[in-house]
């Protein structure tokens, strides 16, 4: 029986000096934001009032860390448990992005203290009112789920009993709620038909949302598997992860039907023949980041090897970094209203802080509680 | 009954009174803004200025040179795709016609204005968290009409170009208009279906896009987003849930079969590890 696999090595390395930099500056740009107001840190204006944050951190992070309930899924309810090594780390990721999607929400929000306000007065109208209480249940649920590393480092036996009998509901749980959030993502812009480029508008957005969110998250498990095993210099489970390689191209090709005959029924394929931004983007989109990345994963020998995996893994996540962008930022305003925006430097710096943040604490996990540790079979399905 | 504001841009002379009448009776700042090469000015509604004049330059028939005046402010839309937007409901529409503004709700998540197909809704970007930044945008000016006034605006207007009143009676104005001088104006009263209707009601000598007013069908542009939230998401949580339950126990029995059998337990009939 192998224990912890994590190496320690020495506390302070030129590693953490640079997370510990860029966290302080994204903390000293979120102070100067709460004392001079969104304007003073931001290019964000009456046109655009939704800018890197919500396309990056609250689009693209909470479709990146769909991987916690796909492999939960896999794991605790289709009966997949020789995937349980990739469960534990896959769950970590899941957890801290939604942690690092509710600091960006903190600091875009206009009333960041009010954020709960959302459990007291309720409008089930808005879609926005889903995606609040999506972050506020999952990422609970991800807390329990993430729970037994702490409970067993610290030998604390009874709750983690108590979160052994609760996992399938909450599996359960997990995956209703992140497919729910997920595509209510996508149904923010189903209320934009007149301001949203015709290629990239439909009232189909949650499910291609949700769809490219269960595309990547076999993929970010892959990407973070194989940089956490060169990072943490410990053994790569690559049998496993061509098996999950498996299940992409088939989302993939479903996304693909669903996008293209999306506009074949409204009609619209003939947009794609313009050559402007937003048909170049569908281009890039489709051949580059969807077609491609299906056909690579599809191939046995692109799934025994770690690099090309890798690649693979990193083109789906273009894929959804890139749709993301795409409906929430550059197909999105009325001409008549245009007004350029581009992000300003300190939002990029609250950006990657709040990322580096996200590195570090994956780092610290790694380091103190059991995450790689190979358990003997729990029995999972008992 | 619902009230609503009838702007006449045949009749509109640019005064800007009305711009000036807003910030005076709202006791809103003066702003900071630079010569766009337009009379417009400032370029667009903010949370200081909550009604500016459109300057538009059109050509007519004769290939001359016009003014058209547009008026930007709140359209107090029948089916207000703020309200339906936001998830506190901190935006609300009253019986008598006025979107209003409950700013002790409001956490700032800025989702009206991206609703907005007029794109109205405009924050406080300068406020910090301690002077709690809101939502600005015009009341029709709500304080005048409980007391039995006028919109500041419309009581400022010399020329005759915006009217207030029922907007079953405004309509019957604006058409009537229209039919006394076909010749003036196009054949359309903007707002009578425009996104499920609105208060504000437009007749103009020019097509509408030329005023600044986006082009919109007679369907409540929230439709598809209130079906999906009451419709299919309902479904998709209890299908869920079903579901996930129901391939759980099937994947749990099977196993179950296949220890029973002899099997070699739980690795499950995909691809074994090894």
């Amino acid at each position: 029986m192998i224990g912890r696999i994590a190496l320690r090595r020495p506390p302070i390395s030129p590693a953490w000096v640079v997370l510990g930099g860029l966290i302080t500056l994204a903390f000293v740009v979120a102070m100067v934001r709460y004392a001079s107001g969104l304007g003073a840190v931001s290019n964000l204006n009456d046109n655009t009032g939704w800018g890197l944050w919500i396309s990056f951190d609250l689009l693209c992070g909470v479709a990146l860390a769909s991987g916690a309930f796909i492999m939960a899924s896999i794991v605790y309810l289709f009966g997949g448990e020789q995937y349980r090594p990739l469960l534990r780390p896959a769950i970590l990721t899941g957890f801290l992005g939604y942690l690092m999607v509710i600091l960006a929400l903190l600091v875009d929000l206009g009333r960041p203290e009010r954020i709960w306000y959302l459990i007291i007065f309720w409008n089930h109208h808005s879609v926005m009112f889903e995606v609040g209480w999506c972050v506020m249940l999952y990422t609970a649920v991800l807390a329990l789920e993430f729970s037994p590393l702490v409970f067993e480092r610290f030998g604390l036996e009874a709750p983690r009993r108590l979160i052994h009998a609760l996992i399938i509901p909450l599996a359960i749980a997990g995956a209703t709620l992140s497919t729910l959030h997920q595509s209510s993502l996508g149904s923010l812009y189903v209320i934009l038909p007149d301001q949203l480029h015709k290629i990239w508008f439909t009232p189909l957005l949650p499910l291609m949302f949700w769809l490219t969110a269960v595309a990547v998250g076999p993929a970010m498990v892959i990407l973070e598997s194989t940089i956490s095993s060169r990072v943490f210099r410990r053994g790569l489970e690559l049998d496993l992860l061509g098996g999950l390689a498996r299940v992409i191209p088939f989302v993939l090709a479903a996304y693909i039907a669903v996008k293209i005959g999306d506009l074949a029924g409204s009609g619209e394929l003939g947009l794609l023949k313009d050559w402007d931004l937003e048909s170049g983007l569908f281009w890039l989109e489709i051949m580059g980041f969807v077609f491609l990345p299906m056909v690579l994963f599809s191939l046995p020998a692109v799934r025994r090897s770690s690099a090309w995996l890798m690649f693979s893994a990193f083109l789906v996540v273009s894929e959804v970094i890139l749709s993301r962008f795409a409906v929430g930022l550059i197909a999105i305003g009325r001409p008549e209203f245009a007004a350029s925006y581009a992000p300003h430097p300190l939002e990029f710096a609250v950006t990657i802080g709040i990322i580096s943040a996200g590195v570090a604490a994956f780092g610290l996990v790694a380091r103190y509680l059991p995450l790689f540790t190979e358990y003997a079979a729990s029995p999972a399905g008992e | 009954m619902a009230k609503a504001i009838l702007f006449d841009a045949f009749r509109c002379t640019g005064c800007r009174g009305c711009q000036v009448a807003c910030k005076q009776w709202n006791d809103l700042p003066a702003e900071v803004t630079h010569n766009t090469g337009s009379y417009q000015n400032p370029p667009r509604v903010s949370a200081d200025t909550w009604l500016v004049m459109q300057y538009r330059e059109v050509e007519n028939d004769d290939g001359e040179l016009r003014w058209a005046f547009g008026r930007h402010a709140c359209m107090h839309c029948l089916h207000p795709a703020c309200v339906s937007a936001c998830p506190v409901g901190a935006l609300y529409k009253t019986d008598d016609g006025p979107v209003l503004y409950h700013n002790d709700r409001c956490i700032g998540c800025r989702y009206c204005m991206l609703a907005c197909p007029f794109e109205i809704p405009t924050f406080q970007w300068g406020k910090g968290l301690f002077e709690g930044p809101q939502i600005k945008k015009c009341t029709f000016c709500i304080d005048r009409l409980s007391a039995g006034m006028e919109p500041a605006c419309v009581h400022t207007c010399p020329s005759g170009a915006l009217m207030f009143g029922e907007r079953d009676e405004l309509l019957k104005v604006a058409w009537a208009r229209i039919r006394e001088h076909p010749d003036r104006y196009v054949n359309h009263v903007y707002g009578e279906h425009e996104a499920g209707g609105t208060s504000l009601l437009y007749i103009s000598p020019v097509p509408f896009e030329e005023l600044g007013l986006p082009k919109l069908g007679s369907a409540p542009i929230q439709e598809d987003a209130e079906d999906i939230m009451t419709k299919a998401t309902p479904a998709v949580l209890v299908g869920m849930l079903v579901g996930l339950g129901g391939i759980y126990w099937v994947v749990k029995r099977r196993q179950e079969m296949m220890s029973k059998d002899g099997g070699s337990g739980r690795s499950g009939d995909r691809e074994a590890s090894s």
